[in-house]
């Protein structure tokens, strides 16, 4: 029993099949969200690390506009993976218009999403005179990291809309497949993934109670 | 629907209504994130508290949205073990000294 156990598991390894059973596409997505994982913890611990470490840490996080400005967002965000996965089962049920449909919703998500976070910016900048480099705390990291953190997880956001606005022109035209649409909501949910971990370690940990 | 197509949605196994519980119970997870930040708790229990939290929300999303739960186990095993450890070695390293620089600072 154990000898063709055994055989089942080599001749998985042995070439000419997927061990995975993912394709090539999907796989390269996950190992990109892999790497990409690694950044962003990497960004997050040095911002933990800072906050702990700080006895005078900024909390200019009031609960409104900030607090609730963040947590709309996370809505948002939440809200446009639910239509992301939509249109990756629509997809599968072979039903091009209302995935491009799903894809366009996500994609507004998206849209208002960095809305919010540049106007949550703007607020910092202009009412609590946070800038990258300084702010009246006398603790620049605070900025440094901040800036950075979310900075870079808006860039991943603007980045995701265009892909997908791709992904919905190329499925309104037949030219892709589901698992063109499966890949690219891989990255979607991964910039969502990402936020479920800044919004706390970020904006709750240093919120003005 | 076309057999590929069938055979992508017996693959993926999953429900529109098991998406919408999902999205729920993200969004109760989130509710209960803002509701601890205003229970003032001492800094390291906030922060044990929410990161928690913050792992079940990414399982959640991980494992539905990414669909990951109904993957080959062999791709988990090859994706997440590596990145866990290399987090977790980040927070043993730095997170007890960030502890010990903020007693440093206080005790000055």
């Amino acid at each position: 029993m154990s000898s063709q156990a055994n055989a089942a598991v080599t001749s998985l390894w042995e070439g000419g099949r997927s061990p995975y059973a993912v394709n090539s596409k999907k796989f390269g997505m996950w190992l990109f969200v892999v790497s990409d994982a690694l950044t962003f913890s990497a960004l997050l611990m040095a911002y933990t690390y800072l906050r702990v470490s700080t006895p005078n840490w900024p909390t200019p996080f009031h609960f409104s506009p900030s607090i609730v400005f963040s947590s709309i967002m996370t809505f948002v965000l939440l809200s446009s993976s639910l239509t992301m996965v939509m249109g990756v089962h629509t997809m599968n049920h072979g039903n091009r218009k209302a995935t491009v449909g799903w894809i366009l919703a996500t994609m507004a998500g998206g849209l208002a999403f960095v809305v919010l976070h540049l106007r949550e910016w703007l607020n910092l900048i202009n009412n609590e005179h946070i800038t990258i480099f300084g702010n009246p705390m006398d603790v620049p990291l605070f900025g440094g990291t901040f800036f950075t953190l979310t900075g870079l997880h808006m860039t991943h956001v603007i980045c995701g809309v265009i892909y997908l606005g791709i992904i919905a022109a190329g499925v309104g035209r037949g030219k892709f497949k589901a698992e063109d649409v499966e890949v690219s909501g891989l990255y979607w949910h991964f910039v969502d993934l990402v936020w479920m971990f800044i919004f706390p370690l970020v904006y709750l940990m240093s919120a003005r109670i | 629907m076309s057999h590929e197509a069938e055979e992508a949605v017996a693959a993926v196994g999953v429900t529109t209504k098991t998406f919408l519980n999902v999205w729920i119970a993200l969004l109760a997870i989130t509710g209960l994130e803002v509701f601890l930040t205003y229970e003032q708790l001492p800094v390291l229990i906030m922060l044990t508290a929410l990161l928690g939290l913050s792992v079940i929300k990414a399982m959640l999303i991980i494992g539905y949205f990414m669909h990951l739960k109904f993957e080959r186990f062999s791709l988990f095993l090859s994706l997440f073990p590596i990145l866990i450890m290399c987090i977790i070695l980040m927070l043993l390293l730095f997170l007890p000294d960030s502890m010990r620089l903020v007693h440093m600072r206080l005790a000055r």
